[in-house]
């Protein structure tokens, strides 16, 4: 009714957001378009030629953070529809569970993973050897960096389809398994079709975070594993190869390539939408 | 009869968290006959018709279909289809892939499938809703889709549980009429659960009245309301006085401190019984020293009669009558042998309140 009122308190928000997202965007656009020098700010296009030679790494990220996507849904998918079907008590236990790590220092996680995966005195080794196996050499390898990412994004791929997958009528079940679906098929013509938004959103949850994963792949996977992200990183903070104009630029290819990602990605998911409707 | 027998249900228990839902239901159920379960809210209705559908497994006891044990056979390979409590309607899909849901399945020819969803749409009047969001139709409308649903399957039998719960009183008597029309055109069974007495009574070739987890009664709709087998059925079908009575001997019994002639025998001597006597089977006279005596306490009209309480010793009677009475008069109450019924004692006996004179039945 009192749509006046409405925009009054839509103010706060707007500002935060031009504070916030608005002007650090600008920001990186314009120092990917310039350049200093003693005359001053220019505009140019190195940055952008530049940032493009790092292409095969940001293919790279891609690439990793699709794998650690997939293993996320295949993993988390079953573990959300077990918990959506438990007691409730026992659902608040698991989703606390599932946050319990993100209430961690991320840093701290990754370095007990190292401490876990290390070659020589890891726990892993160490428990395998027990049984004379080993030792495994996942410690900076590719394995430790999707490992690594699918650990500490994974729960922002359960929690949108837990919480999805709690809002399915179990009658709509019944009712798919009165007109003769098994199993197999409740899954595909019902249960599948209706967590279709928690797949879309855990899944770009999860994908975005990952593909600008740093520090995790540069503790697990070793310098040779280094990602989009810790390039950036290294642009950023002072010493080294300090250059916000060129990390800013890397930036806005690497945003240019999530928002493409998930285009590509929409459109697969209207199309199979459409098919599952079938 | 014995030989059409499609469900047989034998010694049926169910219990929940420890607790007898079920408790040793046995029911044989006929070919394209249409069965009612009729009972209290909470008194294992849809525990019964879930156990049919395969969605539950009975404790104890054993289900058949056609003679087979079916116990642990899963929903989906049951010949029978449910039309849901709330309907149950696919959200991600519209009015015909609802309906075709079940063709889809058996990978029906596309071309068979849209001659029978059309069929189908015809049979429950929804011609042109084919391509509606389910969520915007009325109540009525998802109902006739979730029949068209369950039945486009060609079904042995159809389950339906408390269908028209939702609907209003106009629309609910048009369905009523609807689905008698439609399980006799496609004779086929058709289980039904309600806890509407007059829905019951109504639709239904026979009738279960439930209560308790327990079945009191399975009869035709006349068999229940003209001689209910306890003090229960009698409450929930219809409305009845039920007092205290003394059978003195075979045909004669006291209550309200006279001695009657009545129809029924074979209970002890002076065994106390409940009598019943329906509202509409009293008639308004003058008061004698054979009748019934008592003070009219309210007249209410209610259409087609007049509901007229009347006070005799602190025991409410209650009459109707297509003639009023005058509140305060002080009349006779006549009825004949034939209206006066006779059951044992049970657990849902009226506990009589002398005080009060109002009957309670335990529910
Ligand atoms: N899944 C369940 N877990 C625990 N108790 C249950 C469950 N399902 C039913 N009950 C209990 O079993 C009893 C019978 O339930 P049922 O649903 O069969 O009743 P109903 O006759 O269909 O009632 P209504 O007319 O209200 O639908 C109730 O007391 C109910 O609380
Ligand atoms: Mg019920």
């Amino acid at each position: 009714m009192n749509n006046k009122k409405f925009k009054i308190l839509a103010v706060p928000y707007i500002v935060w957001m031009l504070i916030f997202t608005i002007i650090p965007l600008a920001l990186i656009l314009v120092f990917a378009f310039t350049d200093r020098n003693a005359e001053g700010f220019r505009f140019t296009f190195d940055n952008i030629q530049f940032a493009a030679r790092y292409l095969p790494v940001l293919i790279k990220s891609v690439y990793f953070a699709t794998v650690a996507t997939i293993i996320c849904l295949v993993v988390a998918y079953p573990l959300a529809y077990i918990m959506s079907k438990m007691r409730l008590n026992h659902q608040r236990t698991m989703v606390m569970l599932v946050m319990l790590p993100m209430w961690m220092n991320f840093l701290l996680r990754t370095y007990a993973w190292m401490s876990i995966l290390e070659t020589n005195s890891g726990f892993l080794n160490r428990f395998l050897s027990i049984f004379n196996i080993g030792p495994v050499h996942i410690m900076y390898t590719q394995a430790a960096v999707i490992l690594g990412m699918v650990y500490n994004y994974i729960p922002y791929m359960i929690l949108p389809l837990y919480t999805i997958m709690i809002k399915i009528d179990n009658r709509l079940i019944e009712a798919a398994q009165d007109l003769g679906c098994n199993t197999y098929s409740v899954f595909r013509k019902v249960i599948i079709p209706l967590s279709f938004p928690g797949i879309t959103s855990g899944i770009t949850m999860t994908f975005v975070p990952a593909v600008s994963t740093f520090v995790i792949s540069q503790l697990l996977g070793g310098p040779k594993n280094n990602l989009i992200g810790d390039l950036i990183e290294s642009h950023f903070v002072s010493g080294g190869e300090y250059n916000p104009y060129y990390g800013s630029a890397i930036s806005l290819l690497l945003m240019v390539v999530v928002f493409i990602c998930i285009g590509i990605f929409n459109q697969f998911d209207n199309e199979e939408m459409e098919e599952t409707l079938k | 009869m014995e030989n059409n027998v499609i469900v047989s249900l034998k010694d049926i228990v169910v219990k929940y968290d420890g607790e007898q839902v079920l408790k040793n239901i046995s029911l044989d159920i006929h070919d394209k006959e249409f069965i009612t379960l009729l009972g209290p809210s909470g008194c294992g209705k849809t525990t019964t018709l879930r156990i049919i559908g395969g969605f539950v497994t009975p404790d104890s006891g054993e289900v058949f279909f056609d003679g087979k044990k079916i116990n642990d056979i899963p929903p989906y390979k049951r010949q029978v289809n449910t039309v849901f409590q709330k309907y149950a309607l696919f959200p991600h899909l519209n009015v015909y892939e609802n309906i075709a849901f079940g063709l889809r399945l058996k990978k029906v020819p596309e071309k068979e499938i849209n001659t029978r969803v059309l069929e189908m749409l015809e049979l429950v009047n929804l011609s042109s809703f084919g391509r509606r969001n389910v969520d915007y139709l009325s109540g009525g409308q998802q109902q006739r889709v979730a029949i068209a649903r369950a039945l486009i399957n060609h079904p042995r039998m159809l389950l339906l549980d408390e269908p028209l719960g939702a609907l209003d009183l106009q629309l609910r008597k048009e369905m009523q009429i609807e689905l008698k029309k439609i399980q006799q055109a496609l004779k086929i069974t058709f289980i039904y659960v309600t806890h509407d007495q007059e829905e019951a009574l109504t639709m239904s070739d026979r009738v279960v009245v439930m209560n308790g987890g327990i079945i009191n009664q399975i009869g035709t709709p006349q068999d229940i309301y003209n001689e209910p087998v306890n003090a229960f059925v009698a409450k929930f079908i219809g409305e009845s006085n039920i007092i205290h009575g003394i059978m003195h001997a075979d045909y004669d019994v006291e209550f309200a401190s006279k001695r009657f002639k009545c129809l029924d025998k074979g209970f002890n001597k002076m065994e106390l019984v409940d009598v019943v006597i329906r509202p509409e089977d009293i008639t308004v006279c003058a008061p004698t020293d054979e009748t019934i005596n008592g003070t009219v306490e309210t007249v209410t009209f209610k259409g087609v009669h007049y509901e007229i309480i009347v006070d005799s010793f602190g025991f409410k009677w209650k009459i109707h009558s297509t003639k009023s009475a005058k509140q305060g008069d002080f009349i006779g109450m006549n009825f004949t042998p034939d209206d006066i019924h006779i059951m044992k004692k049970s657990d849902s006996s009226p506990k009589f309140n002398m005080i009060s004179g109002e009957a309670t039945v335990n529910e």
